[in-house]
């Protein structure tokens, strides 16, 4: 038991250090670049040099790299804190997965190395007003016309989509069918006309996400994945994939900064962490950060030996967003009235409290609530039974959307 | 990466678990908690014959000279099964303590009956109620001879001599001895405890002849130096019996049926057992932490150990407590299983110094690492 790199491990380790450091974009070179811009400046550099995409097969301009070398490349990367990273999240985790499975050989041959390059960027239009964790309660009406289908409703958030060139998104294209059977799978041009995105301020004062509005937009029906009706099988490849993407989550409030503040900060005159209740509530966040750095080294050695890793995998999110957020909140309490500042030039660690506890809740929500991933675990990992469905096998027109 | 037992160690691991399931069903330790006898002696046994009492102990001394790696698989399948064993007293604790600081003599004299099982040791530290320190000791000692009484003492009854703290007016305020138990001297009496299926006792030393382990003033260094590394022991036999509590509420949850359904497919009972999963993964990821530091003596044992021992502690008392609350009023039965997880999951989390302590523990671990 070691936390070492195998000997091939360590040489690749090597070779992409090494690549970095001669090639990651310089300050001047970003010089009024904007995020965009920056972000593919990097990605089409990493592409030409056969770093981008590093698990693809190289056909679809991928570098055919093992996991753990993905893995590798990507701690490396990290180092730079390079922000932008994150535009080509949604294009290369989710959507790129589901075309290589689902598309045509042509299709994926026009836009895989686009989406490995950078050139283009994706986005996910899954969730709806009226279907979030019941994402397959969805209403965005396909309506077949000719060779094309028709598209009228309303997606909700959508990252990314003010930016996005293509996007997947799944449709209501049998109303009279049940549920699940009634859903159809397609890809899309984002600038197609009849497509209105308005960005979502959130609470935190950011705005990530977007409403999208369909009012009679046609596409293809060669754009369509798998078959007609068959749209929620799809679905399960990118969703899969996005929880294979969800990982214990960087940032943030963490121990170091919480145990830094009570160092720092008096409570009765005397420094917090001198405090007993202080001390025990720090030791428990240790145990649990611990915890998911150790889970996150036994899936990485998984990785190590080929394998798939286990289910310890799936529970990081669920830890950590909640974490994240009662750190946050003590830390507002140790601060006391100035808790309330949030000011990078007045606040601690320039309002890293204040920005964690207002983002917190978003962290415990988007990409599958705390309580669906506590299902789950429960279902897919303990094996325990789904709940009682009472829209089962009803015609989708026909379940209650609200009391009446 | 390589965070993960060797193909060799998870052989040993399918050996173990199976042996126990086979020769340590919950009947056998019902049996204990039931009738007379303080330990399994025919499981001792097997036990022994297998050669786990001499797993870590150098092959110079008749051990296995195994690491600590296969300690703690066996660690987590004893406790996976709730063996009725005085295993953690005689290998996490009386062997430690001689192989930390046994002279050669001593090694030589105690270490391979130890191995061979031929012997039980035990730790004996406190004094009745609250938490043990060098100031509260009253047990005392000069060159030889040791007076004082202990309590509880786990396997205290049954075992052959035990590793006794005695206060010291030099050092850290405590001195370290071997005392044989079969001695005139020496009078035990055994005790009702929260967990019957582990026995305790007190013994009362009137003048018995003590041998000094280690050097005098620094019993108290030591035995913070055993509790580190019985820490992770402790930690991976909790995780092993938190597991069995998650196994036992899901198994029942499945097969219960309330308003017409398994109780299973109440979000309730899903979000429950969810949760007991995420802390038995978390621990159990802290256990791997403590098992590298403790099998390649990293200098952050304290805080390894302590990380696990706290995780470990807190999720078997969540997956033992909330074992019982799924089986509903059965659960709250002496005919059904689920009291013996509860049950030991406090002992577990009280002998080696409790939750509260540890995390006190850790969190000066890492100030001294910090400062450092």
């Amino acid at each position: 038991m070691d936390f070492e790199d195998t000997a091939e491990e360590a040489a690749f380790r090597k070779e992409a250090r090494d690549w970095l450091a001669a090639n990651v974009p310089t300050k001047e070179e970003k010089e009024g670049l904007d995020f965009l811009a920056a972000a593919k400046l990097w990605q089409k550099r990493k592409y030409d040099a056969g770093w981008a995409a590093l698990r693809w097969p190289k056909e679809h301009g991928g570098r055919g790299a093992t996991a753990i070398e993905a893995v590798i490349f990507g701690q490396e990367e990290s180092k730079y804190q390079m922000v932008e990273l994150g535009v080509f999240a949604i294009g290369h985790g989710m959507c790129a997965p589901t075309m290589m499975a689902w598309a045509t050989e042509e299709q994926n041959k026009r836009f895989i190395p686009k989406l490995a390059s950078g050139e283009e960027i994706w986005c996910q239009m899954f969730s709806e007003p009226a279907g979030g964790s019941d994402l397959a309660a969805l209403r965005t009406r396909g309506e077949k016309d000719g060779d094309e289908w028709i598209i009228n409703g309303q997606k909700i958030w959508t990252s990314g989509a003010h930016y996005a060139d293509w996007g997947v998104i799944v449709l209501r294209t049998d109303p009279s069918a049940p549920k699940h059977q009634g859903l159809t799978y397609f890809f899309l041009d984002m600038k197609s006309p009849g497509i209105e995105i308005k960005p979502i301020k959130q609470i935190s004062g950011g705005a990530n996400f977007n409403e999208i509005y369909f009012t009679d937009v046609r596409v293809s029906d060669s754009q369509r994945l798998g078959e007609v009706g068959q749209g929620w099988q799809v679905a399960l490849t990118t969703l899969m994939n996005e929880r294979a993407a969800i990982g214990s989550g960087g940032g943030g409030v963490n121990f170091k900064s919480v145990f830094k503040l009570a160092q720092n900060i008096n409570i009765d005159d005397e420094p917090a962490i001198s405090d007993k209740t202080v001390r025990r509530k720090l030791a428990d966040w240790y145990v649990t950060e611990s915890g998911l750095k150790y889970t996150g080294y036994r899936s990485l050695s998984a990785l190590s030996r080929g394998e798939i890793p286990g289910p310890e995998n799936s529970i990081g999110k669920l830890v950590g967003a909640p974490k994240q957020q009662d750190m946050a909140s003590f830390a507002l309490d140790l601060l006391e009235s100035s808790g309330a500042i949030w000011d990078p030039e007045l606040s601690a660690e320039a309002g890293l409290f204040q920005a964690t506890y207002m983002a917190a809740p978003g962290g415990r929500i988007a990409g599958g609530t705390d309580e669906i991933m506590a299902n789950i675990v429960a279902e897919r990992v303990l094996g325990m039974p789904q709940d009682i469905r009472v829209d089962k096998g009803i015609p989708f027109s026909e379940i209650p959307t609200a009391n009446s | 990466m390589n965070f993960e037992f060797s193909e060799e160690q998870n052989l040993l691991r399918e050996q173990a678990s199976g042996f126990l399931k086979d020769h340590c069903s919950t009947k056998v330790v019902r049996k204990i908690l039931d009738g007379d006898e303080s330990y399994d002696q025919e499981l001792w046994t097997k036990v022994v014959e297998m050669g786990w009492t001499a797993t870590v102990i150098p092959e110079e001394y008749d051990g296995l000279g195994m690491s600590y790696l296969e300690l703690c698989v066996i660690a987590e399948e004893l406790g996976r099964s709730l063996a009725p064993l005085p295993f953690s007293s005689s290998v996490y604790l009386a062997t430690e303590a001689l192989l930390v600081a046994g002279s050669k003599e001593q090694k030589e004299e105690w270490l391979p009956k130890l191995a061979s099982g031929s012997i039980i040791g035990c730790l004996a530290a406190g004094e009745g109620k609250g938490q043990v320190t060098p100031k509260s000791l009253t047990t005392s000692a000069d060159a030889s001879s040791l007076s004082g009484s202990k309590l509880p003492v786990a396997d205290g009854d049954i075992a052959d001599f035990a590793v006794v703290f005695a206060a010291c007016d030099s050092g850290d305020g405590a001195s370290t001895y071997l005392v044989d138990l079969n001695q005139s001297s020496v009078s035990r009496q055994k005790l009702d405890t929260i967990d019957p299926s582990r026995s305790h006792a007190k013994i009362d030393f009137a003048g018995a002849s003590a041998e000094l382990l280690g050097k005098e003033g620094e019993g108290w260094a030591l035995l913070n130096n055993i509790y580190d590394r019985a820490a992770v022991l402790f930690a991976w036999e909790q995780v092993g019996g938190a597991e069995t509590a998650l196994e036992m509420a899901k198994d029942y949850a499945m097969g219960r049926f309330a308003f017409g359904r398994p109780i299973a497919t109440y979000q309730a009972i899903k979000h429950k057992l969810a949760n007991m999963y995420v802390k038995n993964t978390l621990a159990k990821s802290n256990c791997y932490y403590g098992a590298w530091a403790l099998s390649t003596n990293a200098p952050e044992l304290p805080i390894a150990a302590a990380t696990a021992r706290v995780g470990a502690i807190q999720a078997y008392y969540f997956a033992s407590k909330e074992n019982i609350q799924t089986h509903g009023g059965m659960g709250f039965t002496w005919e059904f299983d689920c009291q013996f997880p509860y049950r030991r999951s406090k002992l577990l989390s009280i002998n080696i110094g409790s939750e509260p302590v540890w995390q006190e523990k850790l969190i000066k671990a890492i100030e001294t690492g910090r400062a450092a």
